[in-house]
């Protein structure tokens, strides 16, 4: 048996994924936005479709504020590099938290670097939680860009993310939520959110790999500069003076990743068919009984208890690496991750050098997180000898 | 008279065989092999004794016995203490020449890369390099002493 429970880091394709990836190249396959022929035609409507869809998707107000990205990492970069190159000076500040991957720290560092701006990281607490008292300490008018992960893949943490954004648009700063670890598992309205950019990805989220959303509100993106420069982003080019296209295509320069953009749409039918609040539901009975099972393990602690978690559950057992873990419950078909989860600096701050982690999906079930329990009550037994 | 590196490439071979490609025992029999290797003082477990391009912590001391090598090996990783313990085992009290001649077969012979993975292969290949090197360092020593 194979028990797939690394979730967290990419979940699992439906067959309609597939089927369109396939289907894409056999039928429609052509470039995008240029060439007046009927193919080049129905991959652009394609291809605009997931647009529209992801538009819903998250409740933007506007299809043009949806810009197709690499993933969520591209979707951060492309905003530090646009709205952060043009809006933040010597002395501002950036604010992000201790539980960021490293896609949502390195970014900012690298612009704080350039613009001799401070980068300053509000602390999390035992539980995993977000010291929101250090934030609201941490805000002032200096602060110009909040960028907060919405659920943290290394702990599950559910951020407060509703009452971080209106904290920090009190103080004039805009706000990037990462939600790579959150969109697959529960309902997103960034019109309700009010948040300024919102950055995911589509293999998270049951799509293909090498394709993401960004969500920027209209007003910012037209003001912000272009990302990379090349075809698809220009309005008019000479040797002279390039001007640019209107968002979202100003930021989407170069052929993209069509036939997975295409897929993509089926991704988010997938979840729609099945309903956020099902999904939500069946993943937080699997998280429950997981840390009930998973306690009753003798020197096993669970890493990040917070009130409100998505269905990630980070452990270490005593007296053994958690790499070893991870080998010795691969050998027995189960898939889990091991290692610090691109959040070093949260690793540090709780004395670990990483953590193992099992991650659930829809697709997941009470037996399959039993035959992992299974799995780790021989491990501790025989290491115990 | 001790056992060629040969010799003991073939006896691993020959357990390793008994496992039959069970990932489950051979990480086990891994484990236990790790459990056999001679304690290593916690002072001597430094930074400098680190061998690079591990994800885990492994240390690897020589110690020099006129032409022989000699190693003391640990891991905060019980299934890396195993892998360690196996290079320690066919290099140990052989001597630098050999060592830096070596050809291990075995590691192919017992299929080591199917079950321990890409990452963990680059970390053994990581602990063979650092090996060679002391063997390396040691013979140069020989050398300018004759």
């Amino acid at each position: 048996m194979r028990v797939y429970l690394d979730n967290a880091a990419t979940t699992q394709k439906p067959t309609s994924v597939i089927e369109a990836i396939r289907y894409y190249y056999e039928h429609d396959n052509a470039n995008i936005h240029r060439g007046v022929h009927t193919l080049a035609e129905r991959a652009t409507s394609a291809f605009e479709e997931t647009r529209r869809a992801l538009q819903g998707f998250l409740g933007a107000r506007e299809v043009e504020e949806i810009v197709m990205t690499k993933g969520t990492t591209d979707g951060i970069n492309l905003v530090a590099n646009t709205y952060g190159r043009a809006n933040v000076k010597k002395g501002d500040e950036i604010i992000i938290t201790a539980m960021e991957h490293h896609s949502n720290i390195v970014p900012w560092q690298m612009l704080c670097e350039e613009k001799g701006a401070k980068l300053r990281v509000v602390s999390v607490d035992e539980q995993g939680d977000i010291v929101m008292d250090a934030l609201k300490q941490m805000l002032s008018e200096k602060t110009k860009i909040v960028s907060v992960v919405y659920a943290s893949n290394s702990l599950g943490t559910v951020n407060p993310i509703e009452e971080i954004i209106d904290l920090a648009h009190a103080q004039g700063a805009v706000v990037l939520i990462d939600g790579a670890q959150a969109t697959a598992h529960f309902d997103i309205n960034v019109q309700a959110l009010n948040c300024d950019f919102f950055v995911f990805s589509a293999h998270k989220v049951f799509g293909p790999t090498g394709t993401g959303a960004l969500y920027g509100k209209r007003r910012l993106l037209e003001k912000m500069p272009p990302y990379q420069g090349g075809g698809e982003m220009i309005n008019n080019v000479t040797f002279e003076k390039t001007t640019y296209n209107d968002i979202p295509y100003k930021f989407e320069a170069g052929t993209p990743n069509i036939a997975d953009v295409v897929a993509f749409r089926k991704a988010l039918e997938f979840v729609q068919e099945l309903g956020k609040i099902n999904i939500h539901a069946h993943e937080q009975q699997l998280l429950k009984h997981a840390h009930e099972v998973m306690e009753q393990i003798p020197g096993l602690n669970i890493i990040g208890k917070a009130k409100d978690k998505v269905s990630v559950v980070s452990f270490v057992v005593d007296g053994i690496f958690h790499f070893d873990i991870g080998q010795m419950l691969d050998a027995r078909g189960v898939a889990i991750r091991t290692g610090h989860h691109c959040t070093q600096p949260l690793m540090e701050q709780y004395g670990l050098e990483g953590t193992a982690r099992a991650s659930f999906s829809v697709y997941n079930t009470i037996e399959e997180i039993d035959s992992m329990v299974e799995g780790l009550e021989k491990i501790v037994k025989m290491m115990r000898k | 008279m001790s056992k060629s590196i040969q010799e003991i490439q073939d006896e691993i071979i020959e357990e390793f065989a008994l496992l039959d490609g069970d990932q489950e025992m051979t990480n086990f029999y891994i484990m236990e092999l790790g459990q056999k290797l001679q304690d290593m003082e916690d002072s001597l477990k430094t930074e400098d004794n680190i061998i690079k391009g591990c994800q885990s912590k492994v240390w690897v001391v020589p110690r020099t016995e006129s032409d022989t090598l000699h190693f003391l090996a640990d891991s905060n990783s019980a299934i890396t203490k195993g892998l360690v313990s196996l290079l320690v085992r066919i290099f140990d009290h052989q001597r630098a020449e050999d060592i830096l001649n070596a050809d291990l077969y075995f590691i192919d012979k017992i299929g080591m890369n199917r079950f321990i993975g890409t990452q963990r292969s680059n970390g053994f290949a990581a602990m063979i390099k650092q090996i060679k090197l002391f063997a390396l360092v040691h013979k140069d020593r020989i050398k300018a002493d004759q």
